[in-house]
């Protein structure tokens, strides 16, 4: 992402090409082949975390505030405006949903975490669209009230309620959870039988199918009504032009303004569904709860090349090392192991795409992580907190390139001032 | 850039004030609709604000933000946006605070014990920053991300390592690295009435201050950043080399941050423990877009948020909740850097009439480029 | 000034036509009136008015005083929209296109056909098709237009036009990215569209082509319409007079100065991008002290990625660079720049000006090592604001003071200052990149004269331009270059304009060339 600021390294490197999009069926081999390489690595290193149902189903719960964060980036960006104030207007989203959760129950606090989302999204537009001012600082900005004004609130709201202190709301109830019938126990079995690839693609569906929040089922279908509604509707058009070609779309008549307005406070109200979504499935609010999600959430949308599946995937991938390092130490000592795996088969494929340097830095690290593996017992647990952030850092620096950001991403747009 | 006249004086300082301004209209709405009273608010910190010990604890709170912003300020001159100063802060205060408190420096005379101190910091503040300059420059990844990024990893990889290097501290569930013995540690100033000292370091701040303004206006180098933050194409082609510009500036910056944990280091705490103060990277952002990256102007800037952070600590006890302040300032912030767009615009375009006026006003358009 | 015709068949009428902007007035009682079914040329030079006369006739700017009329009805256009509804159509010079998108969505952008609440593909895919084979555009609809070549994203752009039913269409400077079988392609295109009954209002300074092309043309001079005419009624030489409004300024050079003593040495010079495309192809010349050598072409020929990799901004896949014989392809721009290397770029807002600094400061740029306006690391602010003083007394720079910032001045101003600092500190090369392009006509003379002075002195230059009188008149050796090879050595002595304009669209086959 070079948004504002300077194109350093962006034009030197000889522009590749970017990847033509797989067709379905290659994107399922990939999935599988990578199921297969970790049901290898659990099977040599015992670690049943690595794929059980149990983790996939946490991974999941931690992947929806970071896939809802990255969408809101998304929605944003694609009309050309940054949006770094994510994190901040899921802070707002944490304190709404904490405010109507505990009150009228988690439905009420979504809704209401959404409003406050929203009203974040709209100040940032506000100061980007209308009046010009820098995206990054304008993002900085947010980031830096949205957690103040939260506390203010929560002292002002919260102490005196039952259950709520300074920092911290009551709690709220969870939103119901849904099964699919029949499946639980006939997977469960399968799961324990610890056989390679199938129980782990056993354990992989379960996670997937039991107990799932119909907060994660809106999140979902919010994804797939994303693709739709920005890629065949004469909605979706106009906002992606104005991300694309500002000046173009206002020569045919695109209020671009208008629409770049709907973006970042859609962007404003994704952040606050994250939110809530956040703070009802950690039944309260918490102070500092977000935890830079709202950054992480702008890396999955980056890994996913501003595309809502990828953007999934990436997702997926922050959320599953979120959630292995409540999982135990062996669970992530063991993802040592595959990390070193996927940077060394990154490097072969580097290596192949004749990316000589990056397949030797790949596969440097690649090798550095195994011999760390094998020359550990455990990680310490200070730094399993950092895995998210360190895989985060592991895909900017090896992969940032291939990615086609839309063209005017991040440029102050004036009405009239054809560039 | 133009002239000092009284006009320019003038519409540098309006975007400020009328920030300021705006920001307490909008936290006195917030106080009246929670119930309190923004008179008895400002009444309790004017109060507050008065006491000798917390005009030394605002002094000494605008030495730290002053750094923290003067590191920011040398990025933003490059539109780089270091947000990484809080991890690299944090980094170079806890293995400073492991250098100077090791065993074995005891004996090595004071003096050198200081400089060899604050290089270590120095240094570290600039590595950790260093990375995310590599991964800009060879790999083009935003500076935004990575240096967040960083700022998360530098908080458990900090964990760690204070886990290596600790001691506990007496009488507290605290731990911190072994404390500095007296030969390396810096006296403070005494301030009339208080008890609590003003950081002797507050002349290394003043000193930052005045290197920046002089590299920045008066040398090559500093000049070679305002082009590349002004127009890179323009840079580019006068001859700049901006890749190796990107990297200095953010070890620069890096090496700045790596000072702000130092006056509270070697003036008071002595040792870096779980509660040394966070969060003033991010402070030094703001401070540097109220003082729009002008030494003197972040130096206003950094005392003003030092008063508000210390007076507001009398305001719990008053019954309003401190994150008033805080509101506040995130409030200042953005108001602030809308007024200086507001103010750019307004300038631009009286320059632009008052040129044309000056020189008659011509019948053909003022050709920009390819045709008009 | 109209042409004598009955009422009720202009297409459009433009009737005083006034628009200020703050310092400046753009247009100043402009009265055209374009027949119904012609093809009507409208000419001035660059910063004449012409763009923000179209703008205005496309919604894009408000008129401050007078009437358009449409085919008879008035209008008052708020916005594009509402001039795309009254059947007026803009292709613009810059190509206004998404390069991500396809060629489909960026044609219906704005004007989707409908199924329920999403997008009607299917439905946009078979309008575009029939539109597209019923006035030979040929375009693919899926397509991404960043797939497309220059000549194919211009059709896509007529296409746009009428895919919303356009009928009457305005051409900005279309001819200015083009080769020469795109051009007659156009021209092509053009015959269609008008046999078809459409109206186009086409803007150009190319004054042969308007002069094949154009069934009327209306002049305009700084801000208003001057005259209106018939092609068979004028020559190119007299249109140009009525464009500038006196005898055109020759660029005559006196006596030869070149000299026996190599300069700058280009030798086999290749750039290739990244698809592969070679934009530079074995590029080699010598330029003498005294020598200016000029390089004709139409843009987009390789021009621009010439003078960045003798600047050093840009690397060649193969080639060397020498300046007075040491190989100084490996050296960066600074290095080059001390060495004596002078650039004046071809876009002084991005390349050759800090537009928010001050003049003295702009001075500084591109000579931050050097005196005066540096003292070892320090910057010498008193010597760089004298020698900026100098600068603005010596080119006749028109500005209140030295503590304005650049934006505040005029292109032709701007240009000046950033000749006469180039031309500072005794450069042993002047690579000019269009030195003259926006620029008033006085400017112009001013500048010619300083590089004919410079040259004098030994100042070898290379000069890019698409300005064929500039060319003929200021080189002493004279060059075309297209698609990247220099393709004809020609002499300026004895060329003419028609000749090298033929050779630099590559229609020189019949033609013999000196």
């Amino acid at each position: 992402m070079t948004a504002t600021g300077l194109s350093v390294g962006v034009e030197t490197a000889p522009a590749v090409r970017p990847a033509r999009r797989l067709a379905a069926r290659w994107y399922l081999l990939i999935v599988l082949a990578g199921l297969a390489v970790v049901s290898l690595v659990r099977v040599i290193t015992g670690a049943e975390d690595l794929t059980s149902s149990g983790t996939v189903g946490a991974a999941l719960t931690a992947a929806v505030p970071i896939a809802m964060a990255g969408l809101g980036g998304l929605w944003a960006e694609r009309a050309g405006v940054v949006n770094i104030g994510l994190e901040g207007m899921m802070v707002l989203g944490t304190w709404g949903a904490g405010f109507a959760g505990y009150q009228w129950g988690p439905w009420a606090g979504l809704v209401f975490g959404v409003v406050l989302g929203a009203l974040g999204g709209l100040l940032h537009a506000i100061a980007t669209v209308t009046f010009g001012v820098d995206h990054i600082i304008s993002g900085v900005a947010i980031n830096l009230l949205a957690p103040g004004a939260a506390l203010f609130l929560s002292k002002q709201y919260f102490s005196d309620a039952p259950g709520g202190g300074q920092k911290q709301s009551p709690p709220i109830t969870d939103a119901p959870r849904v099964s699919i019938p029949g499946l639980s126990s006939a997977l469960d079995t399968l799961e324990r039988k610890h056989w390679f690839l199938v129980s782990d693609l056993a354990g992989l569906l379960r996670g997937l199918t039991v107990n799932v929040s119909l907060l994660t089922i809106i999140a979902v279908l919010l994804l797939v009504g994303t693709l739709l509604v920005l890629w065949r509707t004469p909605f979706g058009l106009r906002l992606r032009s104005c991300g694309e070609a500002p000046v173009a779309a206002e020569s045919l008549g695109v209020n671009v303004y208008k629409y770049k307005y709907y973006a970042v406070i859609g962007s404003g109200v994704f952040a606050g569904i994250g939110g809530a979504f956040l703070a009802i499935s950690s039944s309260q609010f918490r102070d500092g709860q977000t935890g830079g999600r709202g950054f992480i959430g702008l890396a999955a949308m980056i890994f996913g090349n501003w595309r809502p599946g990828g953007l999934a995937a990436g997702a997926g991938l922050f959320g599953y090392t979120d959630a292995m390092q409540l999982r135990g130490s062996d669970a992530v000592h063991a993802l040592l192991l595959l990390l070193a795996i996927a940077l060394l088969v990154l490097a072969v494929v580097q290596f192949l795409a004749r990316h000589r340097v990056i397949s030797a830095v790949a596969a440097v690290l690649g090798v550095a992580f195994g011999w760390w593996y094998f020359a550990s017992d455990q990680l310490p647990p200070e730094l399993v907190g950092s895995a998210p952030y360190v895989v985060t850092l592991l895909v900017l620096a090896l992969a940032a390139q291939r990615l086609r950001m839309p063209k005017a991403d991040g440029k102050i747009y004036r009405r009239g001032e054809a560039v | 850039m133009s002239r000092l006249t009284p006009r320019t004086v003038l519409l540098g300082l309006a975007a400020p004030l009328g920030a300021l301004v705006f920001a307490a209209l909008v936290c006195a709405v917030i106080l009246i609709a929670t119930g309190h009273s923004p008179a008895d608010t400002v009444q309790a910190m004017i109060t507050s604000g008065k006491r000798p010990r917390t005009l030394v604890n605002s002094l000494n709170s605008a030495t730290n933000y002053y750094l923290s912003a003067v590191a920011v300020a040398i990025g933003f001159r490059m539109n780089l946006f270091n947000i990484g100063v809080d991890g690299q802060y944090r980094m170079a205060a806890l293995l400073a605070a492991g250098f100077a408190g090791a065993t074995w420096i005891d004996s090595v005379p004071g003096p050198i014990r200081i400089i060899g101190t604050i290089m270590v910091a120095m240094i570290v503040g600039a590595a950790w920053a260093g990375i995310a300059a590599i991964l800009k420059v060879a790999r083009g990844v935003s500076e935004v991300i990575s240096t967040i990024m960083l700022n998360a990893i530098a908080t458990y990889l900090g964990q760690y390592l204070l886990l290596k290097l600790a001691v506990p501290v007496a009488g507290s569930n605290n731990i911190g690295t072994r404390p500095i013995t007296e030969g390396g540690q810096i006296p403070g100033f005494d301030w009339p009435g208080s008890t609590s000292k003003v950081y002797g370091l507050v002349i290394l701040a003043v000193l930052v201050g005045v290197v920046y303004w002089f590299v920045l206006t008066r040398t090559r180098f500093g000049f070679d950043i305002k082009a590349t933050g002004m127009s890179e194409s323009a840079a580019v082609a006068s001859g700049v080399s901006v890749k190796r510009m990107v990297l200095y500036s953010m070890l620069l910056s890096g090496g700045i941050a790596g000072l702000v944990g130092m006056p509270q280091l070697l003036g008071s705490s002595h040792s870096y423990s779980l509660d040394f103060p966070a969060g003033l990277g991010f402070i030094g952002i703001a401070v540097a877009l109220l003082g729009r990256n002008h030494p003197a102007g972040m130096a206003l800037a950094a005392l003003l948020w030092g008063v508000l952070d210390n007076a507001a600590n009398s305001l719990d006890v008053a019954g309003v909740p401190k994150e008033i302040v805080a509101i506040m300032q995130g409030v200042i912030v953005l108001s602030v850097v809308v007024a200086y767009e507001l103010v750019r615009r307004y300038r631009v375009r009286y320059e632009q009439q008052k040129v044309g006026r000056e020189l008659g006003m011509t019948r053909v358009p003022a050709a920009a480029g390819v045709g008009a | 000034m109209s042409t004598d015709d009955p009422p009720g068949t202009h297409a459009v009428e433009l009737a005083g036509i006034t628009k200020r902007f703050p310092g400046v007035i753009a247009n100043a009682d402009v009265n055209i009136a374009v027949r119904a079914g012609t093809v009507h040329a409208i000419v001035g030079e660059n910063g004449a008015g012409k763009s923000t006369l179209m703008k205005i006739l496309y919604g894009m700017q408000r008129p401050d005083e007078g009437t358009i009329t449409v085919d008879g009805t008035r209008v008052d256009f708020h916005s594009p929209a509402d001039a795309i509804r009254a059947g007026i159509g803009m292709v613009h010079q810059h190509f206004m296109l998404a390069d991500n998108l396809t060629v489909l969505e960026n044609v219906v952008l704005g004007s989707e056909p409908r199924a329920g609440v999403g997008l009607d593909f299917r439905a946009a895919r078979k309008k575009i098709r029939e539109i597209s084979t019923s006035y030979g555009l040929d375009v693919d609809p899926d397509r991404l237009v960043d797939d497309l070549g220059v000549g194919e994203r211009q059709r896509v752009e007529i296409l746009k036009v009428l895919y919303r039913g356009a009928r009457i269409l305005i051409l900005d400077e279309p001819t200015a990215v083009l080769v020469p079988q795109e051009v007659d392609e156009l021209f092509g295109n053009l015959r269609e569209l008008k046999a078809e009954g459409l109206t186009i209002l086409f803007i150009s300074h190319k004054l042969d082509e308007v002069l094949s092309v154009a069934d009327d043309i209306t002049v305009i001079r700084r801000g208003t319409t001057v005259s209106s005419v018939r092609p068979g009624e004028v020559t190119a030489r007299q249109l140009a007079e009525l464009m500038v409004g006196s005898a055109l300024p020759v660029p005559e050079l006196r006596e030869s100065t070149v000299t026996d003593e190599p300069v700058l040495q280009a030798d086999g010079l290749t750039v290739v991008t990244a698809d592969g495309r070679k934009v530079l192809d074995d590029v080699s010349f010598t330029i003498h002290a005294g020598e200016v050598l000029g390089i004709a072409g139409v843009e987009g020929n390789g021009q621009a990625e010439l003078v960045e990799t003798l600047m050093g901004i840009r690397a060649p896949a193969a080639g060397t660079v020498r300046l007075k014989g040491e190989d100084i392809t490996r050296l960066s721009t600074r290095r080059r720049r001390e060495a004596g290397m002078a650039y004046i770029p071809e876009d002084r807002h991005r390349q050759g000006l800090l537009l928010e600094a001050s003049l003295w400061e702009n001075r500084v740029l591109g000579h931050q090592t050097r005196p005066p306006s540096v003292r070892g690391p320090l910057l010498d602010r008193r010597g760089a604001k004298a020698d900026a003083q100098r600068i603005v007394d010596e080119y006749d720079v028109r500005t209140p003071s030295i503590d304005v910032a650049a934006t505040a001045l005029s292109g032709g101003n701007q240009q000046k200052f950033i000749v006469g600092r180039e031309m500072t500190g005794n450069p042993v090369v002047l690579i000019a990149s269009h030195p003259t392009r926006g620029v008033d006509v006085g400017a112009q003379a001013a500048i010619w004269d300083h590089i004919r002075r410079a040259r004098a002195e030994h100042l070898a230059v290379l000069m890019i331009s698409a300005d064929l009188d500039e060319l003929i008149g200021m080189s002493d050796t004279l060059a075309v270059i297209l698609r990247g090879r220099l393709v004809s050595w020609v002499d300026p002595k004895s060329v003419t304009p028609q000749e090298l304009g033929s050779a630099m669209t590559g229609a020189g086959d019949s033609e013999e060339v000196a």
